[in-house]
């Protein structure tokens, strides 16, 4: 199985607002939220499946994601902050234009 | 006709606190007990083998529900997750868990020295 890199770093991509049950690596506070590949960290079997012993965990790029913070949380003002977090593949899609 | 009702909104896990307030952090360090330390030799013995590492840790540590944020400390929930995944990867079974449990209880209420079995 090739192991693609789907976005690009500068990409704008948004997190699924998705809630599935169980060990889910992707933070609340993100789903759904927009922002842009801050790098491509690598591509690691998917801990959501090494949680629950798949031997056959699939292997997925992992990206940071850089949000405004403004985007996160509205009270935080438009002082221009950002929060970086480690996003894997699957939860990210491309914004569209 | 009435207008459907919009799905309840999903439950947010108890472990996913971040954004969340959670009053101010204590800085001050802490020596770890004996038994602590066991407990996370053995979280790295498990990985060394191969039988589970730190995903299944989490995943059974969030299973524990909000409840044991509360009641259990940090080495307690650790251990009652390992449990939990050695029982899953087949190593252990809760009964022969349960069984050492009660021979350690008669040993009595305090914990050993290095070099004790």
């Amino acid at each position: 199985m090739s192991e693609t890199v789907r976005f690009a770093v500068g990409e704008a991509v948004r997190v699924r607002a998705e809630w599935p049950p169980g060990h889910i690596r992707t933070p609340w506070y993100v789903r759904g939220r927009a922002g842009r590949i801050e790098r491509h960290c690598g591509v690691f079997p998917n801990p959501e499946e090494l949680a629950y012993h798949r031997p056959d965990a699939r292997r997925l790029a992992l990206y940071r994601v850089r949000f405004a913070m403004r985007d996160l949380w509205e009270e935080v003002g438009d002082g221009g902050d950002t929060l970086d977090a480690e996003i894997f593949e699957h939860w990210l899609e491309p914004v569209r234009a | 006709m009435g207008a459907m009702q919009a799905p309840a909104p999903p439950e947010r896990g108890w472990h996913d606190m971040g954004g969340l307030a959670a009053g101010a952090v204590d800085p001050a360090e802490h020596d770890y007990e004996l038994w602590e330390r066991r407990v996370d030799a053995l979280l790295v013995l498990c990985g060394s083998r191969e039988l589970f590492g730190v995903d299944g840790l989490r995943r059974a540590l969030e299973d524990l529900g909000a409840d044991a944020f509360v009641r259990m400390g940090y080495y307690e929930r650790w251990i009652a997750a390992i449990a939990r995944n050695l029982v899953e990867t087949g190593v252990l079974t809760n009964d022969e868990i349960g069984r050492r449990i009660a021979e350690v209880e008669q040993r009595g209420t305090t914990y050993g020295e290095v070099g004790d079995p």
